[in-house]
């Protein structure tokens, strides 16, 4: 490992190709963490998105006016306004209205700080589009699937969860992940409020360093090496959950 | 083909044997002032109180009233011209403007660029501006605490590396004091001339800049590469106000406490 780092150190002395995210240990320190971050943040907000989407798909058919009313307006407010303004408005508008808290060191501090606001901004985000791709797939089930199945007395939930889901699940796989590849993409935005992940420690070390074209290089193939992973996943899944004679 | 090209190289040369010949002929720009009876000088007018612009739209500030008595030394009137850190050093290039004093720090690749005149004039460090309350004495206080940044800035990887702060980044400095009045995090690591501006404002009487200044870089005011009579010029102006406490004289006017740099640089001319 040290050998490598060394290379790294060379390679800038030789060349002038400077990737100090290599060879300055405070620099590497930063990269990793981002990196970790960023994958920590792109989890917990893909799982929550599918949460989301899941129950908005059902609550979306509910019987009640009302919940079904409310689950289509925060599908259009999510959906139609931009992520950034988003998080802007959760960090800086939504968090001075919520109570403090007093931390280690004497100060008033927000109960939430801006990795939360990033999970529930893009989280819900994701979760508006999520909804209606669910929303496509269930339409996609029989109607007659669904007539037999209340024929044999299965309760709404039981439909939902049993039937109607696991069919619809197969329909939506190619949409879900278009949306889930949209989703840790737009993980990137996060650095508008500093939370730390890898867009914002490249940002600052190209800023220290001066080594911006190797930076953009470096983080284009580390999010299409990401990304790449999940979609090598969804894809996997998708075959896995493949049904002879369904759908296609 | 052979045509073309003894074409374009007697082009060449002819184009050569005018620059040559308009060296000479190039008037300097002392005499130009003063024919025109102006002098023109880049300020910045949103870095208050280095420069800035009053009710009324006019700028003041430091370095405007520095650049009057450039203008008064020459017997002519001046004229103001509002730049930015971007474009500043390309007025001068261009000829847009014959002085430019305007906040820039003094950096040996700016030197390439534009006339940077010694001794420098000035001089601003990094510091942090926090509430009173948490009492910050050393830089090490900040050890494992949140601090706000602007994203990119050098200091940020200083203050995290060697004090051991977290740094909380922003793009501008309007989200860097929404954060730090939401508590977001306790200090803003910053340019103490800024923050020296910011915390003479009513919203921040409870906040101080408490640590020692670091990174002292010095300021350069400038003229255009070449103008060697009226660098040698500013170059006895400067130390003509350092001699005189000038500088001293307009940070006190100007509400800025006196500045280690300014005092240092009167005692060493005087």
């Amino acid at each position: 490992m040290e050998a490598f780092y060394e290379w790294a150190r060379v390679l800038y002395e030789t060349t002038g190709i400077n990737l100090p995210f290599i060879y300055d240990s405070y620099d590497r320190g930063r990269m990793i963490d981002g990196f970790f971050m960023t994958v920590k943040l792109s989890v917990i907000c893909l799982f929550f998105s599918v949460i989301i989407g899941i129950i908005g798909a059902w609550l979306q058919n509910s019987p009640l006016k009302w919940t079904r009313r409310i689950v289509n307006g925060y599908i259009q407010l999510f959906r139609n306004t931009p992520p950034l303004v988003q998080l802007y408005f959760f960090y800086f508008a939504i968090s001075t209205l919520l109570p403090k808290v007093t931390n280690e060191y004497g100060g008033q501090e927000p109960i939430l700080g801006g990795f939360t606001w990033a999970v529930i901004s893009l989280s819900f985000f994701a979760g508006a589009y999520n909804v209606e791709i669910f929303r496509s797939g269930i339409e996609a089930v029989p109607d007659s699937t669904i007539e037999a199945a209340e024929a044999l007395g299965f309760t709404r939930l039981h439909i939902y969860k049993d039937i109607t889901l696991p069919l619809a699940f197969r329909v939506v796989l190619p949409a879900l992940n278009n949306n889930l590849v949209n989703l840790v993409k737009t993980t990137t935005l996060a650095y508008a409020i500093a939370v730390p992940e890898m867009l914002y420690e490249a940002n600052q070390i190209w800023s220290d360093n001066v080594n911006v074209t190797e930076m953009m290089i470096f983080m284009l193939l580390t999010y299409f090496v990401l990304v790449g992973i999940l979609v090598w996943g969804m894809n996997k899944w998708e075959r896995a959950l493949k049904i002879p004679g369904f759908g296609a | 083909m052979f045509g073309v090209l003894s074409k374009k190289v007697a082009t060449a040369v002819a184009l050569g044997a005018l620059a040559l010949t308009a060296l000479p002929a190039q008037a300097d720009v002392i005499d130009d002032i003063k024919a025109r009876g102006v002098l023109k000088v880049a300020v910045k007018a949103d870095y208050k109180p280095y420069g800035f612009r009053d009710t009324s739209g006019a700028i003041i500030g430091i370095e405007p009233e520095l650049a009057k008595d450039v203008a008064d030394k020459l017997g002519v009137k001046i004229e103001y011209v509002p730049v930015v850190s971007s474009n500043r050093m390309q007025f001068l290039q261009q000829g847009k403007v014959d002085l430019m004093i305007a906040t820039m720090t003094d950096k040996p690749d700016r030197r390439k660029v534009v006339s940077i005149v010694d001794p420098n004039y000035y001089s601003s460090g990094t510091n942090i501006m926090a509430s009173k309350k948490f009492g910050f004495k050393k830089w090490e206080d900040l050890r494992g605490k949140p601090v706000c940044g602007i994203q990119g800035a050098f200091y940020n990887k200083k203050t995290g590396r060697d004090f051991g702060a977290k740094i909380v980044a922003f793009k501008g400095t309007a989200e860097v004091y929404a954060a730090l009045k939401a508590g977001n995090c306790v200090a803003f690591v910053y340019d103490d001339s800024s923050h020296v501006a910011t915390l003479e404002q009513a919203d921040w009487a409870d906040y101080e800049m408490p640590l020692p200044t670091i990174d002292d870089a010095p300021w350069g005011l400038a003229v255009k590469l070449g103008e060697t009579k009226f660098h040698a010029m500013m170059e006895a102006m400067i130390v003509d106000w350092h001699k005189t406490g000038r500088i001293l004289a307009l940070e006190t006017k100007w509400g800025v406490a006196n500045t280690p740099f300014a005092m240092d640089m009167n005692k060493k001319y005087k």
